[in-house]
């Protein structure tokens, strides 16, 4: 069994992000650029499925520029068998990631396409659902517990009320959330093989999909700056300030 | 016993900034067959290389003659220098001492360079890790460096092996090159023992703040170098500022402290922003925005405090030596040329010996030489160090002495017998407000869990000796507020160590007055994340 994973590069967390000055983006330049967190979570529960057997193979797939191979390295370091990139230098939205991956499953034919819950840069949370949607296959979104055995999957969902257990037949799409495991860490001898190992490089426009972007983006804003706090001394004093502010009646 | 990975290379590089990955080029030009591997603490090549920087391009010229095809992200022809000295109110021009003339230099991000060398290197096949530290060296039975042992990722707090354990792989290596930069762990452990310090001066330092601005349109003048001795320091305390004003409306300024000052109360960082809030300063950052900042030390020592740059084994290159020229303020240029040659020795001797030698009749030695007395001048404050300076400057450095250097921890006064001068420090309004609002524009990241990697020997001297005679100083030197005191819960105080917020500047194991203080690299890729510094 196969599975093919997502692998996004988006800036690392730790990095403050910036506007560019003239508001029509982030600063990327000089900046630290990582896998998607939530996509390491999916790579590591890619590789403990093929270490207890279940899987054969663990296929990562990258969109993105030539820069995005480096992500796929690291993805391919951590134990992945191979890599795709799907390469194209303007911003893909969800839908045509969706579309890409569809494409994909039609020609590797993985049994799980495992992806993270949503990539920190835009935090859209789509593409999973929408390629299950694409592919009319079932889906296991926001999983922090995944069983494969005997053609079925069993998933442990993070909802607004709890935890939801569901089972679904494969071939399926998971989205992975931040409790399902603590990914590894990258050994030297394997950054090393990692090397070696195959990475396919596709353009874009060789897969002859045309989505034209649904989504236009208007402007970037910075949050509003937090205003300074105000130090209550009763709990009374906290009502009184919060009535002034209209918060509470 | 912990099972362990062992890898073996021709040469390893620990250390990727300037020289680490001058050496790792050259090498591989020399002799492509060669395995040669880079190991670095910081999470990406660059993060945690922190520089002015004007850059000297000579040096880089020889190294990557095409560099400015694709130059750094910061890549600024200086065009103009103003040196000047600063009173309370007032900022007065005086003449540039030529050896800060930056005609033909240019003014540079180092992380970046770094980052474009490194793309350079692995082109040519070198293996560069960044993520990776180097915990400890290895030696074989009569002694010699046989490689380095990287540090173990996934252990817990407590020392223990984690889930996520990863042992550190040992590297075996045919020569192994010191390139960790201002007060390597590794070095510093190899430099005592091998005692390669016998016969020189004790090592000196200087710690160095830095930050970028993004500024309101049309205040920068991009290309103008400009440096200030004089206020907020006294007359006793060597250092001054830089201001380097780049394209799109940006600076890059910063402030250095010698390390030998006496003052226990002396706080660097406060220096820094007194400046920074100066009527001449808060004119240029007033609406702007910080960008990112940082602080590192740096070797001062010179020529007299080198130590001997080789040992069975492995060598010492870049400010891991001690190369930095403290009159020009500048040791990108002399840590390439350190990288190329010790590449050039290894490449064709397969060994560190003689490299010694090699290195003290190259012309690095001599331009170190010619200068080695104006930074120890500044022992007997400004105005006599300005004097001398001009003396050795007249004079090409051939005057028939050596002035002495002392050890900057040795240097603290204890607070019975120091009367801290009027310094006419003020209110101040700029950002940031305090040292943890600047460690947030670092980009700080260390997995909270890990074991605390700034080792004090016998924190029971803390609220005890330390506290009575000196104050606590660590609670003032360091530039990212690591250390507190705290109260105890029994009416007493006790040292707390916020080892999260430490950007690897290793003020503190310098500085310390009762040497207790030992820095470890932490788990790798922790630290700061510096961007476009």
């Amino acid at each position: 069994m196969k599975i093919l994973v997502g692998v996004k590069r988006v800036i690392d967390y730790n990095v403050r992000v910036q506007l560019n000055r003239d508001s029509t983006g982030v600063v990327t330049d000089g900046v630290k650029m990582s896998v998607n967190p939530f996509d390491e979570i999916a790579i590591e529960e890619s590789l403990r499925l093929r270490e207890q057997g279940v899987a054969t193979e663990v296929i990562a797939v990258g969109i993105g520029g030539s820069e995005s191979q480096q992500q796929l390295r690291t993805a391919l370091a951590m134990g992945a068998d191979r890599a795709i990139l799907v390469e194209t230098d303007r911003p893909v939205q969800s839908l045509e990631a969706a579309r890409i991956f569809k494409q994909l499953v039609e020609k590797e034919e993985p049994a799980l396409v495992m992806l993270g819950k949503q990539a920190i840069d835009n935090d859209a949370s789509q593409t999973g659902q929408m390629l299950a949607a694409l592919l009319d296959r079932p889906q296991a979104t926001f999983t922090s517990n995944l069983t494969i055995a005997d053609g079925k999957g069993t998933a442990v969902r993070e909802v607004d009320a709890g935890l939801e257990t569901i089972e679904f037949d494969l071939p399926a799409v998971v989205t992975v959330d931040l409790r399902l495991n603590e990914p590894r860490f990258v050994k030297m001898p394997d950054i090393m093989k990692a090397k070696r190992k195959p990475l396919d490089v596709t353009p874009l426009a060789d897969l002859g999909i045309e989505t034209p972007p649904e989504l236009e983006v208007v402007a970037y804003e910075p949050p509003a700056e937090r205003q300074a706090g105000v130090m209550v001394d009763s709990v009374e004093a906290l009502v009184e300030a919060l009535k002034a502010k209209g918060v509470v009646q | 016993m912990t099972e362990r990975d062992v890898m073996e290379t021709d040469v390893l590089i620990v250390g990727g900034g300037p020289a680490g990955l001058a050496c790792a080029i050259r090498l591989k030009e020399k002799d492509p067959d060669l395995g040669v591997i880079v190991l670095e603490k910081a999470a990406e090549i660059g993060s945690h290389s922190l520089s002015g920087a004007v850059l000297q391009a000579d040096a880089l010229d020889e190294l990557v003659p095409d560099w400015r095809d694709n130059p750094p992200a910061v890549c600024v022809p200086a065009t103009r220098d103003e040196f000047s000295l600063m009173t309370r109110k007032k900022r007065i021009r005086m003449l540039t001492p030529p050896q800060m003339a930056n005609h033909g230099n240019v003014i540079i991000s180092l992380g970046s360079l770094c980052q474009k060398l490194a793309e350079r290197a692995e082109g040519l096949g070198v293996d560069v890790f960044p993520g990776f530290s180097g915990a400890e060296t290895l030696h074989s039975d009569d002694g010699s460096v046989i490689g380095v042992r990287a540090g173990d990722m996934g252990v817990e707090k407590n020392g223990e092996p984690g889930p996520n354990f990863a042992a550190g792989v040992d590297i075996h290596a045919g020569t192994t090159v010191l390139a960790e930069g201002c007060r390597g762990s590794l070095s510093k452990q190899l430099i005592a023992r091998f005692e390669l310090d016998k016969d020189s001066c004790p090592q000196t330092y200087a710690l160095g703040f830095k930050e970028l601005w993004q500024l309101p349109e049309g205040r920068s003048e991009p290309g103008l170098v400009q440096h200030t001795v004089g206020w907020p320091l006294d007359n006793s305390i060597y250092g001054g500022s830089f201001t380097y004003h780049l394209d799109n409306d940006r600076v890059y300024i910063g402030f250095v402290v010698a390390l030998d000052y006496e003052d226990p109360d002396f706080s660097p960082f406060e220096a820094f922003q007194q400046f920074k809030n100066h009527p001449a300063n808060k004119a240029l950052l007033e609406g702007g925005e910080i960008v990112s900042s940082g602080a590192r030390t740096l070797i001062e020592g010179g020529y007299q405090s080198l130590p001997k740059l080789e040992m069975p084994g492995a060598l010492l290159i870049g400010d891991a030596a001690g190369l930095l020229n403290v009159p020009k303020i500048k040791g990108i240029h002399m840590a390439l040329r350190a990288g190329m040659l010790a590449a050039d020795h290894v490449a064709q001797h397969k060994s560190s010996e003689g490299y010694d030698a090699a290195w003290r009749s190259s012309p690095s030695a001599r331009e170190l030489h010619k200068v080695r007395n104006i930074r120890p001048g500044f022992h007997r404050g400004l105005w006599m160090g300005m004097a001398n300076a001009a003396l050795e400057t007249i004079t090409f450095g051939k005057l028939p002495w050596t002035l002495k250097n002392r050890a900057d921890w040795s240097a603290l006064q204890k607070r019975a017998e120091y009367a801290t001068p009027e310094r006419h420090w003020g209110e101040r309004s700029l950002p940031p407000r305090d040292r943890l609002a600047s460690v947030y524009f670092a980009n700080n990241a260390h997995d909270e869990n890990q074991p605390v990697h700034l080792r004090v020997k016998d924190t029971t001297v803390c609220a005890t000796t330390c506290a009575e005679e000196y104050g606590n100083p660590c609670t003032r030197f360091c530039p990212a507020g690591v250390y507190e005191m705290v109260d105890d819960g029994e009416d007493g105080k006790r040292l707390q160590i916020n080892a999260a917020n430490c950007v690897h500047c290793k003020a503190c194991d310098i500085k310390d007055p009762y040497e207790i203080i030992t820095w470890v690299p932490p788990e790798g890729g922790s630290g700061p994340n510096y961007q476009t510094l």
